[in-house]
């Protein structure tokens, strides 16, 4: 179903593909090893620290800390109908990095380097086809949860 | 490798790229794609906007200013209005570059390189093929290569390129020099931040100084160390296959004494700084005369 995840998918298959499922369902997942327990995010189905291949999801409360960001204006094809946009990397509180679109409900005047930011899983609703991502939005900003896993 | 194994005496390293048959958006769209294709590319990541988030973490952990990147852009134009192959033979203002057009925050058209048609060739030989070739061999006297992770999520951090840092160690060690020997160095300056990145990873000035440092003018002819006086991938273009060997044709003219207008005085040792991707890869040479 990792399809589903990216307002264009350049990657339908990988070993996280429930990645995707748990995301549209408002849960936003790490992997853990479960033979050393390294975490990681993005999630990945093989530890890079002891390269095992057993791994298992856990759920990330999704705050994280502003390390840098890009307001997008020559965009690449596929994306010219939301342009501009500006993109962040953020540390998770719970370790790891996330790339993602900033949202509405943080202006743009307002976006600054170490700024705590809480990330928020999303669905394109204008579109027919079911395509999921995660967005940059205020701290304490909520969302819905569902499991139809 | 083939010379020294001697299977070959005398090799010729052709590069060449031709991307103007697509539009910008097009290559925008390819090149983002070296990032990280499942986490990244769906974001609508592109070359630039990579670089332009190095470049704002650099600007908030070490001060580097709009107008210490631009001061780049206006160097490497400087010098390309003097080299006959520069795409761009023009001078530029820090005024213009500051009033040319958004491409991805912070950086302007200016703080780009564009997309370009261009080929290079450099003939390698044995040394001692190379003495009955030329009255002027140029040695390559160092090389190095290094890795960085695909996803820039996975580094250590944004404001240098791993696998610069370890091609320069690697390749210093090879030729027996330092940072300080050398006199000229073709950098892989495809955005602004680059070029300063390359200075701090390079070991031209201590890491997040590489502001200051071209500001003042340490990396013109009469500096510290010339940088990029063949107007670098900003002014005389890149494309992207001849890149790499463009700048080891640079360095070698240098090094020969035959740059004309744009010749670094006493030139003997060079560096040559190639990156792969958005630093997923990195090679330094360094190339010396008799
Ligand atoms: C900066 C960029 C987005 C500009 O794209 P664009 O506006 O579509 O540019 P166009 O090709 O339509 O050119 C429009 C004009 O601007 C000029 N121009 C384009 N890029 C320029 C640049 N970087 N600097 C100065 N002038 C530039 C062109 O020569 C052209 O001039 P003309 O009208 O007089 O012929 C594009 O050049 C770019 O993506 N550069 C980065 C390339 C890259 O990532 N390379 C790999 C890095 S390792
Ligand atoms: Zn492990």
């Amino acid at each position: 179903m990792f399809k589903w995840f990216g307002k264009v998918n350049y990657t339908p298959y990988t070993k996280v593909s429930d990645f995707a499922q748990y995301l549209k369902d408002g849960h936003l997942m790490g992997s853990r090893c479960k033979k050393c327990g390294a975490t990681s995010f993005p999630p990945r189905a093989d530890c890079g620290a002891c390269m095992s291949g057993d791994f298992e999801f856990y759920e990330l409360s999704g705050k994280g800390k502003l390390h840098t960001f890009t307001k997008i204006v020559a965009a690449p094809t596929g994306f010219e109908d939301v342009t501009p946009y500006i993109v962040g990397v953020v540390d998770l509180e719970e370790g790891g990095k996330a790339l993602a679109w900033f949202g509405d409900t943080i202006p743009e005047e307002g976006i600054q380097i170490g700024m705590e930011v809480q990330m928020v899983p999303r669905i394109f609703e204008e579109l027919e086809e079911i395509k999921v991502y995660y967005s940059l939005e205020q701290p304490g900003t909520t969302w819905a949860k569902t499991d139809s896993r | 490798m083939s010379i020294k194994a001697g299977v070959h005496d005398v090799v010729a390293v052709i590069g060449c790229q031709k991307m103007t048959e697509l539009g910008t958006p097009e290559i925008l769209a390819l090149m983002g794609r070296v990032g990280e294709v499942q986490w990244e590319s769906g974001f609508g990541t592109t070359f630039p906007g990579y670089y332009a988030m190095f470049a704002k973490r650099h600007m908030h952990e070490y001060g580097t200013t709009r107008e210490q990147l631009l001061e780049v852009a206006v160097k490497n134009h400087h010098y390309g209005a003097m080299n006959p192959y520069a795409l761009f033979r023009k001078e530029i203002t820090l005024e213009k570059a500051l009033a040319s057009e958004d491409v991805a925050t912070p950086f302007q058209v200016y703080d780009c390189c564009a997309n370009a048609d261009g080929a290079a060739c450099v003939i390698l030989a044995s040394e001692e093929r190379a003495r009955e070739l030329s009255q002027k061999p140029v040695w390559l006297d160092g090389m190095g290569c290094g890795t960085a992770s695909m996803s820039v999520l996975r580094r250590p951090n944004l404001v240098g390129l791993p696998s610069a840092e370890q091609a320069a160690a690697a390749a210093y060690e090879m030729a027996g020099v330092g940072p300080g020997d050398v006199k000229v160095a073709d950098v892989h300056d495809c955005f602004t931040v680059a070029e300063i990145m390359a200075y701090e990873d390079l070991g031209f000035c201590k890491k997040g100084e590489g502001g200051p440092f071209v500001a003042e003018r340490q990396t013109y002819i009469g500096g510290k160390v010339a940088v990029n006086v063949d107007g670098g991938l900003k002014a005389k273009g890149h494309p992207i296959g001849a890149t790499g060997v463009s700048m080891t044709y640079e360095i070698a003219k240098q090094l020969r004494g035959e740059a004309g207008e744009r010749q670094v005085p006493d030139a003997d040792v060079g560096l040559t700084h190639n990156v792969g991707g958005i630093g997923q890869y990195c090679f330094v040479q360094i190339l010396k005369r008799d």
